[in-house]
């Protein structure tokens, strides 16, 4: 019997997906460190099989983006605007394809990370990772937010996630200098397109943060208008 | 004297009292479940709780503060002078009402339309009244009232449920400790429902098991329950077993803990206004015609409630929710997802004051209005996730479609009985 009509008024809360869809996200970014790990040592087999780990979370994180969408429809009425809030989902999702550009790349050309900046690539990717999860966590705490009203106390914690999400994402500038100054210090010892190459993932790990931080910008958007 | 009406007078009386009791098992498996599915939604009480909760205050409400709504929807509606010269139609307009309604009342639900139950009655009095009678026998300017109420009861009750909510941001949520805020305020929150729902019910109900008390006693005697209610309430809650960790992440958890307690206050209110509010519907025209039968034709001004008509509906309603509403609070329970009790408690003690406030003036309004205005003006309050205003819009359609539909209903059944009898 569907009786129930005046319970539909209740409709899909929006916020749960967003969270798991940011948790996908992280997820998928995380896996680059293993990743990386298996490509200094020599193991392209394990390295091919995390990077299809990588491409499926990154799938998983699209069809949970596709469901958002789809299950965000007009008629909704919420505690935020609803812009804002497909605005926040799609640079979550920049984050999952990004990584998955990363792992192709690598993979694509069997490009290896010189020995000599090893240590402070892994330094700056575990860098940039830890922005991804610290807006993770600032998503995260979009059901308190909701459970305040989106004011006051909470407002505050989550302004403060996401100024050192901001600060985060500075050291990790600071990082993707050094390492470009120690890549080009041994640029002639290795082959110029590998160079080219290096330099682009260079970038793009830093692409993880840049994304991480928009997250967070557009949290704080979303808040200042409430 | 009417011959009709006393020759068959049994029959008639029989058979308004089969389908006032169809129509308020159709109350009690319907309505119901919306009233309480917020409670349910919320997980803070169980679908068999909820139903015996429901039974208890139900009747309670609908045997305690039923009678006022009773009389509005006897009297107020039509002239009753128009009836003085032919009062067998009063009965047979009565019973085609009660028909009328209650087989819309199965046909809306059949589809999913949330409809009110209030307002299908209301239409089916005003069908046969104005088509079967004449135009003038119906008061309008009460059924503008009602198509008034439409806008005025969501708005009343949305603002109550914000106000409520907003305040338990304040006081609970947006503060260093929720979970000790919680502890400290949740109990008043449950003392005012409880002072709600005990002061209409000695001003409103107690008439009619013959106790009679001054403003100042009712007043006395309110505070004083109320004040039960609540140090009830903090018993309650001290025994409530959480972790004390002072982490910042389970608090809100535990916080709404403490809210679910109160859940518990307000589903009993919500039942209890519910009852009070909607046997009316179903026992109004019952009354009507078992008073009219009784006295041979006349129709007086002010006829006594027989016995056992309130009872009637009482348990008509709790059958009802007994064998069918289970059924409908299980599909609640997987519905409703991401409703927790504090939104779901500021909704419901809304609605619920807001229609024991409603009963308690002798306006008709709907349970199902009241609910969707409350929701809201929980979402107003930033307080829920999403709502769906296309439902919303639907259900508003659905009132306005119920007055004719109700009304249509009753005048093809008001020929139809008056052709079997007259």
């Amino acid at each position: 019997m569907p009786v129930n009509s005046i319970l539909g008024v209740f409709a899909k809360s929006p916020i749960k997906p967003l969270q798991e869809h940011i948790d996908k996200v992280h997820d998928c970014a995380s896996i680059l460190v293993p990743f990386f790990e298996a490509t200094v040592a020599g193991d392209w087999d394990k390295a091919v099989q995390l990077r299809k780990q990588i491409s499926q979370a990154e799938r998983e994180a699209d069809e949970l983006k596709r469901e958002i969408r789809l299950t965000l429809p007009g008629g909704l009425f919420m505690p935020v605007e609803r812009t804002d809030l497909l605005e926040l989902l799609t640079q979550q999702d920049k984050i999952a394809n990004k990584a998955k550009d990363i792992s192709g790349r690598i993979i694509g050309r069997q490009l290896l990370v010189p020995e000599a900046i090893q240590e402070p690539f892994s330094a700056y990717l575990q860098r940039c990772l830890d922005a991804v999860a610290q807006a993770k966590q600032a998503i995260n705490e979009l059901d308190d937010l909701l459970e305040t009203g989106f004011r006051g106390r909470e407002v505050d914690l989550v302004a403060k996630m996401i100024g050192e999400l901001d600060q985060i994402e500075e050291d990790t500038d600071d990082l993707q200098i050094k390492i470009r100054r120690q890549l080009f210090s041994i640029e002639n010892e290795l082959n110029p397109i590998d160079v080219m190459f290096l330099y682009k993932i260079i970038e793009w790990v830093g692409d993880l943060a840049d994304l991480a931080e928009r997250v967070g910008s557009r949290l704080e958007l979303m808040l200042a208008r409430v | 004297m009417v011959d009709v009406l006393v020759t068959n007078g049994p029959w008639l009386i029989a058979i308004a009292a089969a389908f006032g009791f169809l129509m308020a098992w159709g109350i009690g498996a319907n309505d119901v479940a919306n009233a309480m599915g917020t409670s349910v939604g919320s997980n803070a009480i169980t679908i068999k709780q909820a139903i015996i909760i429901a039974m208890i205050f139900e009747f309670a409400g609908a045997y305690l503060a039923g009678g006022e709504v009773t009389s509005t929807i006897r009297k107020g509606i039509i002239d009753s002078a128009y009836f003085i010269d032919s009062p067998e139609l009063l009965v047979y307009g009565m019973i085609a009402s009660l028909l009328a309604a209650g087989i819309w009342l199965v046909v809306a639900s059949a589809l999913g339309w949330p409809v009110s139950t209030t307002h299908s009655i209301v239409g089916a009095i005003v069908g046969f009244a104005s088509v079967g009678v004449s135009a003038d026998s119906v008061a309008w300017g009460k059924v503008f009232g009602i198509v008034g109420s439409w806008i005025v009861t969501p708005a009343i009750s949305g603002f109550i449920a914000f106000m409520i909510f907003q305040s338990v941001q304040k006081l609970i949520f947006n503060t260093d400790k929720p979970l000790e805020n919680a502890k400290r305020y949740v109990p008043f929150y449950m003392a005012l429902a409880g002072f709600v729902m005990s002061l209409v019910t000695i001003k409103k109900g107690l008439k009619h098991v013959g106790l009679h008390f001054s403003n100042l006693e009712a007043y006395a005697l309110a505070i004083g329950i109320a004040v039960l209610v609540g140090l009830a309430g903090m018993i309650a809650i001290k025994r409530l077993k959480m972790s004390d960790k002072a982490d910042r992440q389970t608090q809100f958890g535990n916080v709404e803990k403490v809210f679910a307690i109160l859940m518990v206050v307000t589903a009993c209110c919500m039942a209890f206004a519910h009852g009070s509010n909607d046997v009316a519907n179903a026992i109004g025209p019952l009354a009507a015609v078992v008073s009219v039968v009784n006295s041979g034709g006349e129709i007086s001004s002010k006829a006594p409630l027989v016995w056992w008509i309130l009872p009637l509906g009482a348990v008509g309603i709790v059958m009802g929710l007994a064998i069918f509403g289970k059924r409908v609070m299980q599909t609640i329970g997987k519905n409703i997802t991401h409703l927790t009790p504090s939104r779901g408690f500021a909704a419901e003690l809304a609605a619920a004051s807001t229609v024991v406030i409603a009963s308690g003036t002798g306006l008709p309004i709907s349970t199902t209005q009241t609910l969707v205005g409350a929701v809201l003006g929980v979402g107003m309050a930033r307080g829920i996730a999403a709502i769906n205003i296309g439902v919303v819009r639907n259900i508003v359609v659905s009132w306005v479609v119920t007055l004719p539909a109700g009304a249509a209903l009753s005048i093809v059944f008001f020929f139809m009985i008056k052709g079997i009898f007259g």
